[in-house]
């Protein structure tokens, strides 16, 4: 930290004192690196969270005409493929065509048929992605040929589109979404089951602390992604599940942090002094070692979720992960991973906005840890 | 030495029983089984197969059956991979896993402990950024996004080096599945490794060397030694999970390593293969941990008289 | 040269006078830290002189400066402290010499031992190693010579069996022999200064007694110059020639240590050499009601060990002690580091699990349940030696104090507990418009204020008090001992003083126990310890707390 960026000296004399989670928001605002990493963690959430509802395609939505299309700023279709693809369209249903023309957002298009064409073919010009509305307008050569004119559909793929023809910005809006949620609720998860087993352990102390310990000692050594494997193949592949099996592992390290501190307030003079006072166990545990553990469990659990975000995407990139048509960065990754000869884009837009993420909660979590523990770094 | 070695041992075959009997169970009550075909099995094939196997038995017969089997070496048949017992699928896949591991391990540590040793002794200056910022990348970066970008910059805009397989052990093909392995544990040895370091030279005893006017080479060995203590602890599982192979890596490079054996087993209901590499990861984890208690009790002799 | 000291131009020259050729001259020296809340001035330009051969003492509470002066001049500052000014060693500049260059001087002609004899020593290495490499580097000895030269140097400093020794690892040895070695290595290179920062402030009295009479010996044999650092001015009246006493960065007096004692000059001088706790206890008269009594007090340590925590040893921290304690009484417990007094306090308190009878108010209180303690406990307080952790971080100050009102009063209302607290803070000197602040924002010396007003609050009629004074400087220790004087002849309360600081206890006590390894050695009234007591330990403590002699003050 630069010194120039430090607050005048602290007013003393005010009756009303700083409390110590003040005194680590303002250390924590002077933290550049955690400051920005809050404005991109926000804009991203906001990103995944409201960015599917505003963009033009559904995360599922497949564009058979844009397959694997690169990313662009200038909206599909270009303009001389549009003939090419009423002939692709027409072919189908097959029909001839001439006079093709474009004018603004609108075609024109004569079918020609040696027979006389049924009016409702023209949802097979409907049915590509280029064009939509098509009606007739005229009837030539007693039906056998149609004028018809339409509306070009023009499509914008900031970042291009996957191997199946969706749009890979909202999907990657929508993995974001599940990615983000994974992240935070088997959180959670780890949270409660961890600090409630922790505190416990930690509280009760003897006999009961070392038997809680060493079971979860013998949960340690117990390869813990084969656990998760083992419970996403055995609950199958549901969101809601992965995140309790991701969740149900990841306790240890939390109910190992709580005990720690648990006990190390247990030995601090203030709990003695309140033993002293009389103070009723219940009310040493709500007054003095709760409120003492919260600094040490946030920021644990600030360096969690990038940790679960990873395992998540790990466990879809083995193909473990959210079914499809849902997807989650993971799966992404793991796509784009699958066609980097031909389609390097497909993991280099998933991969920035999840490595922004995690990076960001890294940068949060050692800024609020420094912020709480201020011993010059 | 020798006595405390053995009863290190010793002390590793409760943890072992314990990681067999509950992988053993939760293998067995995830539903769906090793003949679950796309075509249902005839009722009396499904019979036939299970007799052989002797899946037919009660439950805790066939658990302590695998126990006694185990005890004796014997990891039992494979049920996907029809004619091979796990034993000889792991004795084919492990010297690839083994190999690449060790090359890892050895990149990470070194690679590691420099970079946190040189970021330490300049703390705050360019090169530590410099060296914090590539370990955070290294740290937050998983291997599945880093293998793909690897490939993407040195096998395919640059063409230096092949996109995978193992290429009969040949270095090149080496190099980037090495590297993608190395670089997350690299970061955190270094990450860890640059902490004791400074925490090492802050401590008193090295305010004593300084007083006593001795030169910075002297000041580094007696700060490193300390320092190195916290880096040994994070070996040991470190270097089973390097060694046991990364199905990730094996996978993105195309490398017929043990990495996969896991998952695949898993899916397929495989429950020899699945239990098989869950002993031998255990087994290299204790491996792994009794030579970190082994080197810690080297390094600092507080620890050999407890 | 003179830039911008605090202290008048001419009384510097009156201070400088008498040395005409200091071996290390510091001129003008300031040192400044970066901290994260801004630059903190620790060292404010000041000026020392250290002659050749004599032995000088810096004296000052903590806070003053005292050590960082010592530590620029090794160049061992902390990485965001900067110094400026002139630190000259035989008309040498040694201030903003690399490190390289410093080496020359540092271990070899000017030496340094430190206050953690614990930690000094690097746990890694055996002894041999660290004493045989400034010894190479500096003398250019071979391994072998140099071992030889150490062994010597461990016989020097009465380590027994030094050929044998040299072998051990630091944690194989006590803190005193840590800091024979510490001492051993800093004089292998037969140094013209030896700094001493705090050398025996971590060690036990009986040990701290031997290590200064080694390094008055040493000083005899190699004729170097000593530095002591400290705030004991036992030590400095004992031992020093010269006195040098730093307040806030500042040299506010020097001169010859007798003169300095017996004419202070300055005010702050006047008031540290008055800080030592002095004058007697005004006896409880003999009619004055038994307000607590415990026979047999038995404390045992289960340490839990193996898998399952089978494997049982027990240690013995208390063994079958007896005491009473009248109305208006004090009895102080004595005794060195680990020799139960804390453990005994606790144990009248019911706070640990201890076997033997206590007896409050004639009714018996241990062994009885929880739930029947609970109401007696307002009566029996306890405060703590550490002021830092006896305070929860999270609570205001108000919030602490009042906190045994919330179990003893639950019925009172809020308006009334603040009321309370606020008369609290009165009772113990504090502005209670403070009572909504934090303890993080108190000074070490308020901050023991409001753990004594935790315990006011409720009315005790006995307070434990576990080493109350013994984190203060000896000012503040002065205030809070007045403190304790006024609230025990206000409300006639009985004391339990535990403390090894034989200075405050000799003032504060009516009767003393001294203890040893859980034992009690001795007991009597103060009169009769300390100037007739009957067992060799006790005696051995009164010397080392060189209370009862205030000359023979120099080395030489």
């Amino acid at each position: 930290m630069s010194d120039t960026a430090l607050a005048p000296p602290g007013d003393t004399s005010a009756s009303a004192g700083r409390s110590l989670a003040t005194l680590a928001i303002l250390r924590l605002r002077r933290n550049r690196a955690a400051v920005v990493s809050f404005i991109v963690l926000i804009a991203i959430t906001l990103f995944c969270v409201v960015g599917p509802w505003l963009s033009h395609h559904a995360y599922d939505q497949v564009y058979r005409s844009y397959v694997g299309l690169p990313p662009s700023l200038s909206p599909y279709p270009a303009q001389n493929t549009l003939e090419d693809a009423m002939r692709g369209a027409l072919d189908r249903a097959r029909i001839g065509m001439r006079d093709f023309t474009i004018s603004g957002s609108t075609f024109r298009v004569t079918l020609t048929s040696p027979n006389p064409i049924d009016p409702r073919n023209t949802r097979y010009i409907d049915r590509v992605d280029q064009f939509r509305d098509a009606k007739v307008v005229a009837t030539e050569d007693g039906g056998k040929s149609l004028v018809v004119e339409g509306t070009v559909q023009r499509q914008l793929f900031l970042m291009g589109t996957d191997l199946a023809g969706r749009d890979l910005m909202t999907r990657i809006m929508v993995g974001g979404r599940v990615s983000l949620l994974v992240g935070l609720l088997a959180t959670f998860v780890s949270l409660v089951i961890g600090v409630s087993y922790g505190a416990a352990a930690g509280f009760f102390g003897g006999r009961i602390d070392m038997v809680m310990m060493r079971v979860v000692d013998v949960l340690y050594s117990l390869p813990f992604v084969f656990f998760v494997i083992l419970l996403v193949v055995y609950f199958g592949r549901d969101f809601v599940l992965i995140f309790v099996a991701i969740g149900a592992v990841e306790w240890l390290d939390m109910a190992r942090i709580t005990r720690g501190q648990t006990l190390a307030l247990k030995r601090r003079e203030f709990v003695e002094a309140a033993h002293a006072l009389g103070v009723s166990e219940l009310s040493i545990l709500r007054r003095h070692i709760i409120p003492n553990l919260l600094g040490p469990v946030v920021v644990f659990m600030t360096l969690m979720v990038p940790k679960i975000i990873l395992l998540e995407s790990f466990l879809s990139f083995l193909g473990l992960g959210v079914q499809a048509p849902l997807t989650s960065w993971g799966v992404l990754i793991a796509e784009g991973a699958n066609n980097i000869q031909n389609a390097p884009y497909l993991i280099i837009f998933p991969a920035i906005f999840f490595v922004s993420t995690l990076f960001a909660l890294n940068f949060i979590g050692d800024g609020l840890r420094d912020a709480l523990d201020p011993r010059d770094r | 030495m020798l006595i405390y070695t053995l009863r290190r041992l010793a002390s590793a075959v409760p943890t072992l029983f314990i990681i067999v009997t509950v992988a053993f169970f939760l293998v067995r009550f995830a539903p769906g089984g090793p003949f679950d075909m796309e075509q249902p099995v005839a009722p009396q094939v499904l019979e036939n197969l299970k007799r052989a196997y002797s899946l037919d038995q009660p439950l805790f017969y066939q658990y302590l059956d695998y126990l006694g089997k185990l005890v004796r070496g014997d990891l039992g048949p494979s049920y996907s991979a029809l004619d091979f017992t796990v034993g000889e699928m792991l004795m084919r896949g492990l010297p690839y896993s083994i190999s690449l591991g060790f090359g890892a391990l050895i990149l990470a540590v070194f690679g590691g402990v420099t970079a946190g040793v040189v970021a330490a002794l300049h703390q705050n200056s360019a090169s530590d950024y410099s060296v914090m910022t590539v370990a955070t990348v290294g740290v937050t970066v998983p291997n599945f996004v880093v293998g793909p970008l690897l490939q993407l910059v040195f096998g395919l805009m640059l063409g230096l080096l092949p996109l995978g397989g193992w290429g009969g052990g040949d270095l090149s093909h080496r190099i980037l599945p090495t590297i993608a392995l190395a670089l997350p544990q690299m970061a955190v040895i270094a990450r860890l490794t640059r902490g004791a370091m400074i925490e090492a030279l802050r401590a008193d005893h090295i305010r004593t060397l300084r007083a006593n006017g001795l030169s910075n080479s002297i000041i580094i060995t007696h700060a490193l030694r300390g320092a190195l203590l916290p880096v040994i602890s994070y070996l040991g599982p470190a270097a089973a999970a390097l060694v046991t192979g990364s199905v990730v890596i094996e996978k993105i490079f195309a490398i017929p390593g043990v990495g996969a054996y896991f998952v695949d087993g898993a899916l397929n209901r495989d429950y020899t293969l699945v239990m098989g590499t869950v002993v031998m990861l255990a087994g290299f984890v204790v491996v792994f941990n009794l030579i970190v208690d082994l080197l810690y009790a080297a390094l600092d002799p507080r620890v050999r008289y407890e | 040269m003179v830039a911008q000291s605090l202290v008048p131009a001419e009384r510097r020259e009156a201070m400088n006078e008498d040395l005409k050729d200091p071996i290390l001259a510091i001129r003008n020296l300031k040192v400044a830290f970066a901290t994260y809340d801004g630059v903190v001035e620790a060292v404010k330009g000041i000026d020392i002189d250290i002659g050749a051969g004599e032995t000088v003492a810096i004296v000052g509470e903590s806070g003053s400066g005292k050590s960082q002066t010592m530590m620029a001049t090794m160049g061992l500052l902390a990485a965001n402290g900067q110094a400026q000014g002139s630190i000259r060693y035989r008309g040498e500049e040694l201030l903003g010499l690399p490190p390289k260059a410093l080496n020359r001087y540092r271990g070899k002609t000017i030496a340094m031992i430190f206050q953690e004899p614990m930690t000094s020593l690097d746990p890694l290495f055996k002894i041999e190693r660290q004493l045989i490499e400034p010894l190479m580097a500096h003398s250019g000895l071979s391994r072998s010579a140099a071992r030889a030269r150490a062994i010597e140097l461990l016989t020097k400093v009465e380590i027994p069996n030094p050929a044998e020794r040299i072998d051990s690892y630091p944690h194989e040895m006590s803190g005193g022999q840590r800091q024979r070695v510490m001492i051993a290595m800093a004089l292998a290179n037969k140094p013209d200064v030896l700094i001493a920062d705090e050398p025996t402030t971590a060690l036990d009295v009986t040990v701290q007694a031997h290590i200064l009479e080694l390094l008055r010996g040493l000083q005899h044999e190699f004729g170097m110059a000593i530095v002591f650092i400290t705030h004991d001015l036992g030590i400095v009246r004992r031992f020093a020639d010269r006195t040098y006493v730093m307040r806030q960065g500042v040299v506010v007096e020097q001169g010859d240590t007798g003169e300095l004692f017996t004419k202070p000059r300055d005010a702050y001088t006047k008031m540290l050499i008055e800080a030592e706790p002095a004058g007697r206890k005004a006896p409880v008269p003999p009619d004055s009601a038994i307000v607590l009594s415990a026979q047999g007090m038995r404390v045992t340590f289960r340490q839990r060990r193996g898998l399952f925590g089978t494997d049982v040893r027990t240690v013995e921290a208390v063994k079958g002690i007896d005491l009473t304690v009248r109305r208006g009484e004090t009895i102080g417990i004595v005794g060195e580091s680990g020799s139960g007094k804390s453990t005994l306090g606790r144990a009248i308190l019911g706070l640990v699990p201890a076997d033997g009878a206590v007896r409050y108010d004639g009714a018996l209180i241990h062994p009885t349940d929880r739930h029947a303690m609970r109401p007696l406990r307002r009566h029996l307080q306890l405060v703590f030696q550490d002021p830092y952790g006896s305070l929860s971080p999270r609570l205001t100050a108000g919030e602490i104090v009042t906190e045994g009102l919330l179990v003893h009063e639950p019925g009172i209302s809020r308006a009334e507990r603040d009321r309370r607290a606020a008369g609290a803070f009165e009772e113990v000197w504090l502005d209670p418009a403070t009572r909504h602040r934090f303890p993080h924002e108190f000074s070490g010396g308020q901050r023991q204020r409001i753990a004594i007003a935790r315990t006011m609050i409720l009315k005790p009629t006995l307070v434990v008090l576990d080493e109350p004074t013994s984190a203060l400087d000896r000012s503040v220790q002065k205030s809070i001992v007045e403190l304790l004087r006024h609230l025990q002849t206000k409300y006639g309360l009985a004391y339990l003083f535990i403390s090894h600081d034989l200075a405050v206890v000799r003032a504060l006590s009516d009767e003393i126990l001294v203890m040893k390894q859980g034992a009690v050695v001795e007991r009597g009234t103060v009169d009769t310890i300390f100037t007739n007591a009957r067992e060799s330990y006790t005696r051995e403590l009164i010397a080392a707390a060189f209370l009862d002699n205030p000359d023979g003050r120099s080395f030489t």
